[in-house]
C-alpha cells in the first residue's frame, strides 16, 4: 500500500489542516460545528485507510487526537464530552465484538457487566459501603486506579459466573438467556436496597468519587487557567483515549493469536472445532470473560465520569445500542466496530438532538412540521431500523472482516455487479489501483 | 392407507372416528388440566408446609391462616398468568416449529393487540356506544379485531424482515427480529401519543359484571371471607380455553394443520409433496400473531392501562414457557405457560409474606422466571414434554 508518491500525504495533510483550523476558529455549538466534528472523526477514518506509511498515520493521528481535540475541547466543552462518550462506547463495543464478532456468541445482556463495574466503584467510593461493611467509610478517589484493575477482574469473574451455565446452549437460546440475565442484574440493582441497602434501589447512587486531579499543578505551572470541570473533562478524555488504545491493542493481538483462531473456528463450525481438539467451553468462557472484563473497567470509568448511576442506565436498550454499533460496523472487524460506535454515539447524542432543535426552530418560523416529530425521542426506531436494514442488505457491516464477508455471501449464485454498495465499489477500485 | 392416497384428504376427514377426533382436539387440554391441578396442589402444599415450618418465627400474625386465606386468589392469579403465557408461547413455539427461529418481535405483536383493543374501546367511547353495548358482544368484537390486526401484522413482518433472510446464518434473522421489536415499540408509541390515546393508554370496557363468588371460606373468629373470581379473569380463562381448542382442531384435524406439521417436520420434503412452504409459513405467522393479539386484548382488558413497552416482559416469559414445555411442541407451550404462571403467582404473593416484606415478591418473580429458564436449559433442554410427545409444530 505504501509508497504511492507524495499525493496522498499532501491531500491528507491539507484535509487535516483545514478541518483543524476550522474547528479551532469556530468554537460555537451549532450545526456548523457538528458537521466539523463529524468531518474531524471522518478524518481519523481517512487516515486509517490512507495509502501512506504507518509512522505518518500514527504521528498525524496522535497530533490530532492529543493536541487539536483537547484544545477544541477547552474552547467548547460540549463536544469533548460527546467525543469522550464515543471513545467509551467504542471500547465497550470492542469488548462485545470479542463475544459476538470473534466467538459468534450473541450476548444481549452485555450491559450487565458494565453495570457491575459501575456499581462496584459507585458503592466503594460513596457512603453506600458503610451499609455493607459497617465501620468502613467511602474510599478516597486515589483508589480509582486500582479499581480499574479490580473492575477488570470482577467483570471477568461475572463473565465466567454467568457464562458457565449458559455457554453449552445453542446460539439463539444463548441470546435469550443473556437477555434474561441482563434483566436480572437490572432488577437486582433496583431491588437490593432491602434488606441491606447495597445499591440504593431506584434512586441510584449519586456523588460517585472521582480520581484526584494530578494534572492541576502542571497546568498551573504552564500558565493555563481552566476551570475544574474542564480539567476533569480533559482528564477523562485522555483516560478514555488511553484505555481505548490499550483495548484496540489487546483485542487485535488476541484476534491474531492461537485463541483468536480458536474463536474463529468455533464461530464457523462448532462441531468441526471440537473435532480439531479445541476446548469448546473453555474458549467460549474466555471470550465471555474478556468481553465482560472490558465492560467492567469501562463501567468503573463511566460511574466516575457521570458521578451518578441508577438502574435505568443499564437497560436492554443500552445493550442493543452497543450491539447495533458492532453490527453496523461489521461483526469481527476492529476498525468497523469503532466506526460503528462513533456513528451511533454521534447520532444518538449529537445529531438527533441537533436535528430536533433545528426542526423546532423551523417550526417556530412557520414551516409546517408536525409538532410530535421529535427525532431525539425515537432512538428505538433508529436502532431497530438500523438492525433490520443492515441484516437485509449488508449483514457483514460497513467495514467487514474478510472472512465474514465470504461467509455471508457464499450461497449467492453470482454476485451481480450492480448490487455492490458504494463502499464495496470504492474498495475494489482502491485495490485495483494498488 | 391406499384409500387415503387415492381418494384425497377430504375423505380421510369424514372417516375419522369420533373418538380420535375427541382425543386429538381435547386430549392436549386434558393434559393442560392435569398440570393446572398438579401445579396448584404441589405449590399449595409447599406454601402450607413452609407456613407450618415458619409459624414460630412470626408472632405478629398467624402465618398459616394468612397463607390459606390468600391461597384461592393466588391460584386464580396463577391460572390467568398461566393462560396469558400459554397463548403468547403458542406463537413462539409454532414459528419455532416451522422455521427453527425465535421470533423476538412476538412480544410486540402482543402489545399491538392490546393497543388495538384500547383504540377500539376509545372509538366506542367517543361515539357513546361503550356503555350501551352488551359486554359479551364487546369482548367478542375486540378479540376478533385484535386477532385480525396482530395476525396480519405478524404475517407482513415475516414477509418484509424474515423471508429475505431465510437462508442466512442463524443469528441474522434473530438480530432482524430484535430490530423489528424496537421499531414496533416506537411506532406504536408515536401513534398512541399523537392520537390522543396517550403513552399510558386507558383500556375502557363496558361494565363486565361483579366478581363471581365461588364459596365462603371461614376464618378464625366466626367470620367468613368470599372466595371470588373477578369477571375479567374469568373472561380471560374462558376465551383462552376456547382458542386452545380451536388451535388443536386446526393443527390436528384440518388439511392446513397437516401441511403445517409437514413443513415443521421437513421443509424440503414438504415442498416436494406439493405443499406451498412459503404460504404455510405465512399462515403459521398469521395464526401465532392472532393468538398473541387475542392475548394482548385480554391482557389489556384485565390490567386496564397499557403502554407501548408492556410486550417485552410477557414476551420474554412466554418464551421461557415455550422452552419449559419443549419448544416446537404445542401442548408443551400450553403446559409450560401454566407451570410458569403458577410458579410466578406463588412467588409474587408469598415471598414478601414469608420474608416480612424484606423482598418484594413482584420483582423477584421475574428473577424466578429467568432462573427457571436457565435451569431448564441446563438440565432438560428438551423441556417438560420434549420427549413424551413427538408431535412438532
Amino acid at each position: 500500500m505504501a509508497g504511492r508518491g507524495p499525493a496522498p500525504y499532501a491531500l491528507i495533510l491539507a484535509y487535516a489542516a483545514i478541518v483543524s483550523a476550522l474547528l479551532l476558529l469556530n468554537p460555537t455549538t451549532g450545526l456548523g460545528a457538528d458537521m466539523l466534528v463529524v468531518l474531524f472523526l471522518l478524518l481519523m477514518f481517512v487516515i486509517y485507510r490512507a495509502p501512506t506509511i504507518l509512522a505518518f498515520k500514527l504521528t498525524l493521528g496522535t497530533i490530532l487526537l492529543a493536541v487539536v481535540m483537547p484544545v477544541f475541547g477547552v474552547l467548547n466543552p460540549f463536544y469533548i464530552d460527546v467525543v469522550t462518550k464515543a471513545g467509551m462506547f467504542a471500547a465497550l463495543a470492542l469488548g462485545l465484538n470479542v463475544v459476538v464478532g470473534f466467538a459468534g456468541l450473541l450476548d444481549l445482556g452485555y450491559v450487565a457487566f458494565f453495570a457491575v463495574g459501575a456499581y462496584l466503584w459507585g458503592i466503594f467510593s460513596t457512603p453506600q459501603i458503610s451499609n455493607i461493611v459497617p465501620g468502613v467509610g467511602p474510599l478516597d478517589g486515589s483508589w480509582f486506579w486500582l479499581f480499574l484493575a479490580i473492575g477488570l477482574a470482577v467483570g471477568a469473574f461475572f463473565g465466567v459466573l454467568l457464562g458457565l451455565p449458559v455457554l453449552r446452549l445453542r446460539g439463539d437460546y444463548l441470546a435469550i438467556v443473556t437477555l434474561g440475565l441482563g434483566e436480572v442484574i437490572r432488577v437486582l440493582a433496583t431491588n437490593l436496597d432491602r434488606p441491606i441497602n447495597i445499591t440504593n434501589g431506584a434512586q441510584g447512587i449519586k456523588d460517585v468519587g472521582r480520581p484526584p486531579l494530578f494534572v492541576e499543578p502542571v497546568f498551573q505551572a504552564l500558565g493555563i487557567n481552566i476551570s475544574r470541570v474542564q480539567e476533569y473533562q480533559l482528564y477523562f478524555y485522555f483516560l478514555v483515549l488511553l484505555v481505548l488504545a490499550l483495548t484496540v491493542f489487546v483485542v487485535h493481538r488476541l484476534n491474531d493469536s492461537r485463541i483468536g483462531r480458536a474463536w474463529t473456528a468455533i464461530r464457523e463450525d462448532e462441531t468441526a472445532a471440537i473435532a480439531m481438539g479445541i476446548p469448546l467451553v473453555r474458549m467460549k468462557l474466555l471470550a465471555f470473560a474478556v468481553g465482560a472484563s472490558f465492560a467492567g473497567t469501562m463501567g468503573v470509568i463511566f460511574s466516575a465520569l457521570q458521578t451518578f448511576i441508577n438502574p435505568p442506565t443499564f437497560d436492554l436498550l443500552r445493550s442493543i445500542g452497543i450491539l447495533s454499533m458492532v453490527i453496523l460496523g461489521g461483526m469481527g472487524s476492529i476498525p468497523g466496530t469503532m466506526l460503528g460506535a462513533v456513528i451511533v454515539t454521534l447520532l444518538d447524542l449529537q445529531l438527533l438532538p441537533r436535528i430536533a432543535s433545528e426542526l423546532a426552530a423551523l417550526q417556530r418560523r412557520g414551516v409546517p412540521i408536525p409538532s410530535w416529530f421529535d427525532p431525539a425521542q425515537y432512538q428505538r426506531l433508529l436502532f431497530g431500523l438500523m438492525l433490520i436494514i443492515m441484516m437485509i442488505f449488508r449483514p457483514e457491516g460497513l467495514l467487514p472482516e474478510d472472512r465474514r464477508r465470504q461467509e455471508l455471501h457464499h450461497d449467492e449464485p453470482e454476485p451481480a455487479p450492480e448490487s455492490k454498495t458504494v463502499a464495496q465499489v470504492a474498495e475494489s477500485a482502491q485495490s485495483a489501483e494498488g | 392407507m391406499a384409500v387415503e392416497a387415492t381418494t384425497g384428504a377430504e375423505l380421510v376427514l369424514t372417516r375419522r372416528s369420533f373418538r380420535s377426533f375427541m382425543s386429538e382436539v381435547f386430549g392436549p387440554l386434558l393434559q393442560v388440566l392435569l398440570f393446572v391441578v398438579g401445579s396448584a396442589v404441589v405449590l399449595g402444599g409447599i406454601v402450607i408446609l413452609l407456613a407450618l415450618a415458619l409459624r414460630g418465627a412470626r408472632t405478629d400474625i398467624d402465618l398459616l391462616q394468612g397463607t390459606i386465606t390468600i391461597l384461592p386468589q393466588v391460584i386464580v392469579d396463577g391460572l390467568v398468568r398461566g393462560f396469558l403465557y400459554a397463548t403468547i408461547a403458542l406463537g413462539y413455539t409454532m414459528v419455532y416449529g416451522v422455521l427453527e427461529f425465535i421470533n423476538f418481535a412476538h412480544g410486540e405483536i402482543f402489545m399491538v393487540g392490546a393497543f388495538v383493543g384500547a383504540f377500539f374501546s376509545a372509538a366506542l367511547a367517543s361515539s357513546g356506544m361503550l356503555t350501551t353495548l352488551s359486554p359479551i358482544l364487546f369482548v367478542i368484537a375486540a378479540v376478533l379485531l385484535g386477532m385480525a390486526v396482530s395476525g396480519l401484522l405478524a404475517m407482513s413482518i415475516e414477509r418484509v424482515a424474515y423471508r429475505p433472510l431465510r437462508n442466512a446464518p442463524r443469528l441474522v434473522p434473530l438480530i432482524s427480529a430484535i430490530g423489528v421489536s424496537l421499531v414496533l415499540q416506537d411506532v406504536m408509541r408515536m401513534i398512541a401519543v399523537n392520537t390522543g390515546l396517550g403513552f399510558n393508554a386507558q383500556f375502557r370496557t363496558p361494565d363486565l359484571g361483579q366478581p363471581l363468588v365461588l364459596a365462603q371460606m371461614p376464618i378464625a373468629d366466626e367470620r367468613t371471607i368470599p372466595v371470588s373470581i373477578d369477571s375479567r379473569s374469568l373472561i380471560f380463562i374462558v376465551v383462552a380455553i376456547v382458542m386452545l381448542i380451536g388451535l388443536n382442531y386446526l393443527v390436528n384435524i384440518t388439511k392446513l394443520g397437516k401441511a403445517i406439521r409437514a413443513v415443521a417436520q421437513d421443509r424440503s420434503a414438504a415442498s416436494l409433496m406439493g405443499i406451498d412452504v412459503n404460504r404455510v409459513i405465512a399462515i403459521t405467522f398469521l395464526i401465532g400473531g392472532a393468538l398473541g393479539g387475542a392475548a394482548g386484548i385480554l391482557f389489556g382488558m384485565r390490567v386496564s392501562a397499557i403502554n407501548p413497552y408492556v410486550g417485552f416482559l410477557p414476551g420474554l416469559k412466554a418464551f421461557t414457557a415455550a422452552v419449559l414445555g419443549g419448544i416446537g411442541n404445542i401442548t408443551g407451550a400450553m403446559v409450560g405457560g401454566i407451570v410458569l404462571g403458577f410458579l410466578e403467582a406463588f412467588v409474587a404473593s408469598y415471598l414478601s409474606l414469608f420474608t416480612r416484606g424484606q423482598f418484594s415478591g413482584a420483582s423477584y418473580a421475574d428473577i424466578v422466571a429467568f432462573s427457571i429458564l436457565i435451569l431448564i436449559l441446563i438440565f432438560r433442554p428438551s423441556g417438560l414434554l420434549g420427549e413424551v410427545v413427538t408431535q412438532k409444530v
